[in-house]
């Protein structure tokens, strides 16, 4: 009686570990793709297969015994309830178990801590819903002087979906045909050398976020006023696409702002990072001298505001201007956005940034902050009739 | 000593009540105040749980289905704040109201006005949270949106002016926690009956003596933090605030100083009322009691300094992850001490099943499942991994609702014909258990499941991958939700079924089974005396 019990014990076992390791992708920790990101793994595998082995045994004991000593087989109770030797066993192998968990443990945790002798070191900056990229050295180069934003690029409308109700859930769902990488695509992706030691140094303009890229097994807090190191060292031959997401609540667009990083190999990523630097060079050029541009009518500056407005603006001022006071004010019918003396400030705010909302200089071109604060002033029935010039917006 | 006080005084000795709702003002008895703080904590279950279906609605299918993310946030935000403050701390201290002086001999609480007075502070407490989720509804500005961590600067910068609200209704909850606290410390040093020495108590009178002081140690520093968030947010101080030299890392330390030995404050009672369960219907004493309440002791001690196993993403120096992750491991051993000692009381014991002994078997089993999932937490390299994902949402649901409210359903089912002096209808409860009982497996396995593929917590839509699991997610959610409106049946036909006698349960031992079913008013005015 006893050992078939035993014997069926370690058949299901056995089974449980097979299944686990055939549903590992869906249903599991991926072992991921650098040497940490295995060892991590291995750590998780071997935490889980003690905690079952334990689970099995305990609950093993209790179920037997509810099978056993019920007292509808007749059954008397027994009268002990004490046995210090017995409380001393269950004290000390525990304990024992736990320092064969701490020692592996504390090794992975020593080899993750080692930042040290980077190749490439990046900084990561999260904001209200977007990643800012900064390249600051590469192996001699000690100022590469590349920076980039990186937002989600699933469209709005391929999520959005409210007021269709209750019950139109199942057909009102997103079309993946359209968008394979739901919610995990961004216009520019986060490009890094593989064979190197690439460093990130992880910051926050605004409120906590984390960045979080499970096959590096990387993630760090983004926290206002303090840089967090973490680093990644993709393997040659591991080039790919790796995608990750914000893992700390970080106002309404948490679930929007993945993070994709592309690993090259170490001459692809010359290259690109080449041509990435004269194009960064040609729209700096573009930018500045687009303050000399001007705009021929309201209707020609409103086209590139609606562009502009879509893209940036939209995410807290929401579409039709309507925002979500009191964060993210209204500019339907706001006074900043309808009242001629109010132009300045509404130019001001939007070079400069004020509380929430980020200073959009460096980010967007002069004609592009013109075209967007000329939308907002004649949109929405806003109509002020206001042409702003990108010589109107002076940016020092 | 107040035994031959209260023998005096003359709002005893009444022999025509008023109805419960007249007296529920003015009561100032220990079994009256009890109730009241069951029914709301019920009534708070269902408001928390009210939320939680919102949740699960939005999440059942990808895209953005229902409700704008904002609003996601703040029901995911009273959620937790509705379920951790209103329904659990309540309940037990309702709990603790009825059994505790019952248990001990005592004629009432030490502080009988004192615990009206930290009952009455909830429901006003609970109306200024719910009436910002009210004014969001109605489009008059947002809720409370940033978690129930409420982690700075997303709390005081960046959050919206019902922030204010919430920092007014956590201290009214804090001080109603603190002067429950107090009132069972006091009650528990000066009216047990004589011979009930502190190591005759009951292990739930144990449970409930280590919780109190708990709870005195850390509801300030909560009261702390929130006034922290005020000064930030109106009066031009930068505790959390970098660019003004502050430190948003800090509200994380003084935040799990408090929240970490908040989670044993949830738990610790379940102990007690489990401990009391399972001895009566295995028909054998609680095997190991003394280590019982030294393990206890250490649970409780060993809280105060794992805080920042909450923060190792934040970036922590290297000493001090190893040191909390050496600490928190540590606690599975009073932990694991308990668990043995339970199933070693099952152990060669006479069992039935009947449903407190159900809900209390699976408790044990649930619960170490969400101590697993703890201890593997705990190993910080892989918790960077399981951080902030649903795997951590899986734990604490584990732990909290198979865990604590079990212990609850366990407790009410155990002591319900005591209370009304009928047993309920048990084939309804039985249903409402094994109901309970699939239905939560359905609703938090899973996320383990989708936490370790990679899903967020606190995501308002998530990528293609974790649809599938989401779906039977949310069938569990709803599953279990309304399996709790069964529980709601049992409670309001309680007084329906046969009538039972003092001892109720063949097994049961302690002092409240020497008293009549239902429970008089007024018990132990003459003090029992125990061997």
């Amino acid at each position: 009686m006893r050992s078939s019990l035993i014997l069926r014990a370690g058949v299901a076992i056995a089974a449980l570990v097979m299944a686990s390791t055939a549903m590992a992708t869906q249903f599991d920790m991926t072992p991921g793709v650098t040497e940490i990101s295995n060892k991590v793994f291995e750590l998780h595998r071997f935490m889980l297969y003690i905690c079952i082995v334990i689970a099995v045994g305990v609950f093993g004991v209790m179920f037997y015994s509810i099978y056993a000593h019920r007292k509808s087989k007749g059954v008397k109770p027994a009268d002990f309830h004490e046995s210090t030797l017995v409380e001393v066993i269950w004290t000390v192998v525990p304990f024992v178990i736990l320092i064969v968990m701490a020692i592996p443990a504390t090794r992975v945790l020593i080899a993750m801590n080692d930042s040290g002798d980077a190749d490439l070191t990046v900084r990561v900056t999260g904001s209200q819903w977007k990643w800012h990229y900064e390249y600051l050295s590469y192996g001699d180069e000690k100022d590469v002087g590349l920076a980039y934003l990186s937002v989600l690029s699933t469209p709005r409308d391929a999520y959005e979906h409210q007021g269709k109700g209750l019950f139109n859930m199942s057909k009102n769902k997103p079309d993946f045909g359209k968008n394979p990488h739901y919610l995990e695509e961004v216009d520019k992706p986060l490009v890094i050398p593989t064979g190197k030691k690439v460093r990130f140094l992880v910051t926050s303009d605004d409120v906590i976020h984390a960045w979080w890229v499970p096959d590096f097994a990387v993630k760090k807090d983004a926290i206002p006023g303090f840089i967090n190191e973490v680093w990644a060292n993709v393997p040659v031959g591991k080039e790919g696409l790796y995608r990750g997401r914000c893992a700390e609540l970080c106002g309404k667009d948490h679930a929007f702002m993945p993070i994709v990083v592309e690993a090259k190999s170490q001459a692809d990523f010359a290259l690109w990072l080449k041509e990435a630097k004269v194009k960064a060079e040609e729209e700096a050029k573009a930018a500045a001298n687009s303050v000399d541009y001007k705009f021929a009518d309201v209707a020609e500056a409103n086209k590139l505001g609606e562009e502009v407005y879509n893209g940036k603006c939209v995410a807290c001022h929401q579409a039709g201007g309507v925002g979500m006071p009191p964060m993210f004010p209204a500019l339907k019918g706001s006074k900043m956005a309808t009242q001629k003396e109010h132009i300045k400030d509404h130019i001001h705010i939007v070079v400069e940034g004020k509380g929430a909302m980020p200073a959009w200089k460096g980010i967007l071109s002069p004609k592009e902050m013109a075209a967007v604060i000329t939308y907002e002033r004649n949109a929405w029935g806003n109509n002020s009739g206001d042409l702003v010039q990108p010589s109107d917006v002076v940016t020092k | 000593m107040s035994h031959a006080a209260s023998h005096d005084h003359n709002d005893h000795h009444h022999h025509e009540l008023a109805p419960f709702w007249k007296r529920m003002f003015t009561t100032s008895n220990h079994k009256d105040i009890g109730s009241m703080y069951l029914i709301f904590a019920f009534t708070m279950l269902l408001c928390g749980g009210a939320a939680a279906m919102v949740i699960r609605a939005e999440l059942m299918y990808p895209g953005l289905q229902l409700v704008q993310p904002d609003f996601f946030n703040q029901m995911t935000t009273v959620h937790g704040l509705i379920m951790v403050f209103g329904a659990i701390m309540p309940a037990f201290t309702g709990f603790a109201n009825w059994m505790v002086p019952l248990m001990i001999g005592a004629p009432d609480m030490a502080l009988p006005r004192l615990n009206l007075f930290s009952f009455w502070l909830l429901p006003f407490a609970f109306s200024i949270l719910i009436f910002s989720v009210i004014m969001s509804i109605m489009g008059l500005g947002a809720a409370p949106n940033f978690g129930w961590t409420f982690y700075a600067p997303l709390s005081t910068t960046y959050a919206p002016a019902s922030t204010d609200f919430f920092i007014f209704s956590v201290h009214l909850m804090g001080i109603s926690s603190i002067l429950g606290a107090i009132n069972v410390v006091v009650t528990i040093f000066n009216l047990r009956a004589p011979g009930m020495t502190f190591m005759k108590m009951p292990l739930f009178v144990w449970t409930w003596l280590i919780t109190a002081f708990l709870l005195i140690a850390v509801m300030p520093v909560l009261a702390g933090v929130v006034t922290m968030m005020l000064t930030d947010r109106h009066f031009g101080t930068s505790f959390f605030n970098a660019a003004g030299g502050g430190d948003p890392v800090l509200f994380q330390h003084v935040f799990w100083f408090f929240g970490h030995p908040e989670v044993y404050i949830m738990i610790l009672p379940s102990f007690g009322i489990v401990s009391a369960i399972i001895p009566t219907f295995a028909r054998k004493p609680l095997f190991g009691y003394a280590s019982m309440v030294y393990a206890t002791a250490s649970i409780a001690l060993l809280s105060f300094v794992v805080w920042a196993h909450h923060m190792f993403t934040t970036g922590l120096p290297l000493a001090g992850s190893l040191f909390y992750m050496y600490m928190t491991m540590l606690i599975s051993v009073p932990t694991g001490v308990k668990v043995f000692n339970w199933v070693a009381t099952m152990w060669k014991g006479s069992m039935t099943f009947e449903v407190p002994m159900l809900f209390a078997i699976s408790f044990v089993i649930l619960f170490s499942i969400g101590g697993f999932s703890g201890l593997m937490l705990a190993i910080t390299p892989v918790d960077y991994q399981y951080q902030d994902a649903y795997f951590v949402v899986a734990h604490f649901h584990y732990v909290l609702v198979s865990g604590a409210l079990f212990s609850m359903f366990a407790g009410a089912y155990y002591w319900l014909p005591k209370w009304t002096g009928h047993m309920y209808n048990t084939k309804l409860a039985k249903l409402h258990f094994w109901n309970s009982l699939l239905s939560v497996n359905l609703l938090f396995f899973p996320m383990h499941f989708v936490g370790l593929a990679g899903m967020a917590r606190r995501y308002a839509d998530y990528p293609q991958q974790f649809a599938d699991l989401n779906f039977w997610i949310s069938i569990g959610g709803f599953w279990f939700g309304l399996s709790q409106l069964l529980f709601l049946a049992v409670l309001l036909t309680a007084k329906k079924g046969p009538k039972v006698d003092a001892q109720v349960w063949e097994g049961a031992e302690g002092l409240e089974w020497t008293i009549d079913s239902p429970a008089p008013y007024h018990t132990f005015e003459e003090p029992p005396v125990v061997k």
